[in-house]
């Protein structure tokens, strides 16, 4: 029974693969998605997922499903989003929220127009991700990007916190903020493209930012939520993987869901900040009165 | 500590995109001076401050930093800037004063790391280390703040109402370290709301509305007269009032 729930379908090939990818990404982007949140940047995530897939349409049209043009074109074009949207927020002073709002939509518009008029991509594969089209290349892609986000994040760990936390320090000091948050970006950038083939362009970044988000709950110190979110992603991407072999839906929704479903859990039951917690608190607070 | 010349300031002007927030200041501060800026709102003291740290290119004029380096340069953002519930401890916050020093790589070493406690006791947070900083009283967190700049080890000190909202007892502690400073011969300058204690504990003033009303000793500064100056100037730029408060502490008659 818990044999033909829970290992049997990783002796297909094809899952196997699709579980070694997931394991990349859930080591490389959930300490990224931390930071996202701790910079108020969770947004940021939903707009470079839409602002990708034009970049990935682009490569595609051009070069057939390649993982490498279809990544190259991504990373690109997220790359000219995040860009895009921090200028014209400096340029123009104007509300920053609405102007990245602006930029996603286009974005997802000009992707989804460009892939329709190329009937050889099937859209669903791409927003949504498939599980069947773990290749060789793309799992060589995903532990690729987990490679080189690891060793990255580890280089710029330093100046990254401190820009994240005290901006006006760090400018004072002369710590560059500006290349940190670019070096930073970047690696988002990475790590959202190299998603979308397990998992689709618009449920790569659910990987990334729920585990992080629920972090909070499991742990107090920065190190320790970097783990909690890593050891969150890969719980949910194995049972969202399950999940999705069993119910026959496609493995980006079904792992976004299963993260969704531990933040809930940490949200409600988690040892910090967690609804539970505080009512615990309010009634030692009344006893001790 | 060998002192630096003299920092100075000729007509330096400072905007704020078509906002003019310093106009035309000229003037010295003596290397190893204890001054306090003060003037209503929107009088261009913060501005100024960050002009000085480097942060704020003037739109004209020049600003003669007298030798100094950037690393010899530290500034103290208002407290409300970094964010109070970021997942770090005390001893995190404390030892990124070494940052300047050590850059984006380098280890600190075993002397460092002994300063850096060692700063924490100095403040008063002794035993904090590992206390995350979500935990402490805005009181707290500014001891903390003053921690770090105690280990940028800088020669120039800029502080921005670095009293605000404070609790008295860490007021206290927070101004005898600020006037240690002073006797180690490093140049501290702050912005100042509260004229009482600019009267009592600093020997030089900065009375800013745009430009400099009055800069000289603080007895012959703060007079009467040279308030009322400070305020009306600006009103007269503005067009509107300075916020009544504000007004109430310039007007206050000297203690």
């Amino acid at each position: 029974m818990i044999n033909d729930l829970l290992i049997a379908p990783f002796a297909m090939g094809f899952m196997r693969r699709a579980l070694a990818g997931c394991m990349a990404l859930s080591v490389a982007g959930p300490p990224l998605g931390v930071f996202l949140v701790l910079r108020r940047m969770s947004l940021m995530s939903d707009v470079l997922q839409h602002g990708i897939l034009p970049g990935i349409a682009i490569g595609a049209a051009a070069v057939g499903l390649s993982v490498w043009a279809m990544g190259l074109g991504g990373v690109i074009a997220g790359l000219a989003v995040a860009l895009l949207a921090g200028w014209l927020a400096r340029a123009t002073g104007g509300r920053e929220d609405s102007q990245l709002a602006g930029v996603y939509l286009m974005a997802l518009a000009l992707g989804v127009a460009i892939v329709s008029a190329e009937r050889s991509i099937d859209l669903t594969h791409l927003l949504f991700g498939s599980v069947l089209a773990v290749d060789d290349t793309a799992l060589l892609a995903m532990a690729g990007a987990a490679s080189v986000t690891l060793p990255a994040l580890a280089l710029i760990w330093r100046p990254l916190i401190l820009e994240s936390f005290d901006p006006g320090f760090t400018a004072a000091s002369g710590g560059r903020g500006g290349t940190w948050h670019l070096a930073f970006l970047a690696l988002v950038v990475l790590c959202v493209v190299s998603g979308f083939v397990a998992l689709g362009t618009l449920m790569s970044v659910g990987l990334m930012m729920l585990p992080a988000i629920a972090a909070r709950h499991f742990a107090a110190s920065l190190a320790g939520q970097m783990r909690a979110s890593v050891l969150l992603a890969v719980i949910a991407s194995t049972g969202g993987l399950l999940l999705s072999y069993h119910v026959d839906i496609p493995a980006g929704p079904a792992i976004v869901l299963s993260a969704g479903a531990l933040w809930m859990a940490g949200l409600a039951f988690g040892p910090r900040e967690s609804l539970l917690r505080g009512t615990l608190d309010r009634l030692r607070q009344r006893e001790a009165v | 500590m060998t002192p630096p010349s003299a920092l100075c300031l000729d007509r330096v002007t400072l905007r704020h995109g078509a906002i003019e927030a310093v106009t035309g200041l000229t003037g010295t501060f003596q290397p190893g001076c204890l001054t306090a800026v003060v003037g209503p709102n929107g009088a261009g003291k913060t501005t100024l401050l960050r002009a000085l740290a480097g942060l704020h290119p003037p739109r004209s004029g020049q600003i003669s930093l007298g030798g100094l380096r950037p690393v010899d340069i530290a500034l103290l953002p208002q407290a409300s800037r970094p964010d109070r519930h970021f997942p770090l401890t005390c001893l995190d916050v404390a030892a990124q004063g070494l940052f300047p020093r050590l850059g984006a790589f380098r280890a600190a070493s075993v002397g460092q790391r002994a300063r850096v406690v060692e700063a924490l006791g100095t403040v008063g947070l002794d035993g904090k280390d590992s206390t995350p900083i979500g935990a402490l009283s805005a009181g707290q967190f500014q001891r903390l703040l003053f921690a770090r700049l105690l280990l940028q080890d800088a020669r120039l000190l800029l502080l921005d109402e670095p009293f605000n909202a404070i609790d008295a007892p860490t007021t206290v502690a927070l101004l005898a370290l600020l006037r240690q400073w002073h006797r180690d011969g490093r140049t501290v300058i702050a912005v100042l709301h509260d004229l009482e204690m600019v009267q009592r504990a600093f020997p030089e003033t900065l009375l800013l509305a745009r430009h400099a009303i009055a800069w000289g000793p603080t007895p012959s500064v703060l007079t009467s007269a040279n308030r009322r100056r400070a305020r009306f100037g600006l009103e007269d730029w503005n067009g509107i009032d300075a916020p009544v408060s504000r007004e109430a502490e310039l007007e206050r008659p000297a203690a």
